[in-house]
């Protein structure tokens, strides 16, 4: 049993390495796509009462500008970021578990309505990820 | 009242806090329940609380799981309530029908669990609990029969689970291994320990799957067994898809092999099991 599972662990880790021989930010379609996921999740934090009260005094369109650049850099579409820190943008929310995880659903709604892959969420979930701790309970 | 109404009015009580219920994990996250009432897989505990609470929440989850064996049949059902994604109670009363013996043996198994440190999705590290699972066999003849030393024990374990967001070409792999100090054979079903020897044993146990989309899983797990009667008793594995449709429903089917059981071979067997977030 030992030996099944170590091969089906091989089997999957190989699969991950298997290809990637462009960057995350051109499979996902580039510019265009990523200001659809970025538009789309305006949409949907417009939408959800809860989270659009952390929007309250903030401009929207530096917003979207600011968010596109660091989609885009974390994907390796070659932008650099330009806005505040994590920690500068999300100081004196006080942004709860809750809060955040509800905002990773919005940004997955965004994505699905955009059509990107299940695998491309998941990778660009990943880059964004190691925010989180910049983001919760500033 | 007995324990085992006590803790389950406890769990039911829960549902009346003036916190809100849990949905701050990303779906497919908050795992199962596995046959001793913990969160986890199907037949290992793991570090994940069972229910989607973050930590201003709390949840309560239920499940039924029935595993068809040759010669047996388990039915499960239990609950557990999860506090604040911090620590985890659970309640669990498994039957053990002896189909073609005749007769069949019941045991209630009382849980806790603590998360330790880390978050599965996004901490570098795994995230870490531990637990303990008390059992209390309420048919003691077999277990006599057989030499068992006790018919009631205590397993201690601690688990690392572990989401990989997008690590096997872009699916999420999930990853568990328990260490789980126990002397219970076939779970405590056949009593604890034997009458010369009731020593503990460490026993590893393991899981690992991948997330095809929000909403299905599929994986294997592996359980290590002690053999304290000299009845042969085997390993455990199993081989599962689990679907996902909603925060608040899940059902698991796998393909159970659980070795030699009380001297019967080759116990193979449908898993079926239906669980959910009931607040």
């Amino acid at each position: 049993m030992v030996k099944l599972l170590s091969s089906v662990l091989a089997v999957v880790l190989l699969a991950g390495c298997a290809s990637q021989p462009q960057t995350l930010y051109s499979e996902m379609g580039g510019e265009a796509k990523v200001t659809e996921i970025v538009n789309n999740f305006v949409t949907e934090v417009e939408q959800e009462p809860v989270i659009l009260a952390y929007f309250e005094g903030s401009d929207i369109d530096r917003f979207i500008a600011k968010f596109e650049e660091q989609i885009c850099m974390v994907s390796g579409g070659g932008c650099q970021y330009t806005g505040d820190t994590m920690e500068q943008v999300h100081g004196g929310m006080n942004i709860s578990e809750k809060d955040f995880n509800l905002t990773v659903d919005l940004l997955i709604n965004a994505m699905d309505k955009a059509n990107v892959p299940h695998p491309l969420q998941n990778r660009l979930l990943n880059k964004l990820a190691p925010m989180r701790s910049q983001m919760l309970y500033r | 009242m007995t324990l085992f109404q006590r803790v389950l009015l406890v769990i039911a009580f829960t549902a009346a806090l003036p916190v809100s219920a849990g949905s701050g994990k990303l779906i497919g996250t908050a795992g199962l329940n596995q046959l001793e009432g913990a969160g986890g897989g199907g037949i290992v505990p793991w570090a994940t609380l069972s229910g989607y609470d973050s930590d201003s929440e709390v949840s309560v989850n239920a499940f039924l799981t029935r595993v068809n064996l040759d010669d047996y049949r388990l039915q499960v059902a239990g609950a557990s309530v999860s506090l604040y994604d911090r620590v985890e109670v659970s309640v669990a009363r498994q039957t053990f029908d002896l189909t073609t013996l005749g007769g069949d043996i019941s045991q209630n198994i009382y849980g806790a669990k603590v998360r330790l440190w880390g978050d599965v999705v996004y901490s570098a590290m795994p995230q870490i609990s531990a637990g303990v699972q008390f059992k209390d066999l309420q048919d003691e003849a077999i277990a006599n029969a057989l030499g068992s030393a006790d018919t009631s024990g205590t397993d201690y374990y601690v688990s690392a689970t572990k989401v990989h967001l997008g690590a096997v070409a872009g699916y999420n792999l999930v990853w568990n291994l328990t260490a789980r100090m126990t002397n219970a054979n076939q779970m405590g079903l056949l009593g604890f320990g034997q009458t010369s020897d009731d020593d503990y044993e460490v026993m590893l146990e393991g899981s690992v799957g991948v997330l095809l989309n929000r909403n299905v899983a599929v994986g294997a797990e592996y359980r290590q067994k002690p053999d304290n009667l000299g009845l042969g008793e085997e390993d455990w594995w199993d081989v599962f898809v689990t679907y996902i449709p909603s925060k608040s429903f899940n059902v698991t089917l796998a393909w159970a092999e659980l070795g030699s059981i009380a001297g019967a071979p080759d116990q193979n067997g449908i898993y079926l099991s239906l669980g959910g977030q009931l607040w």
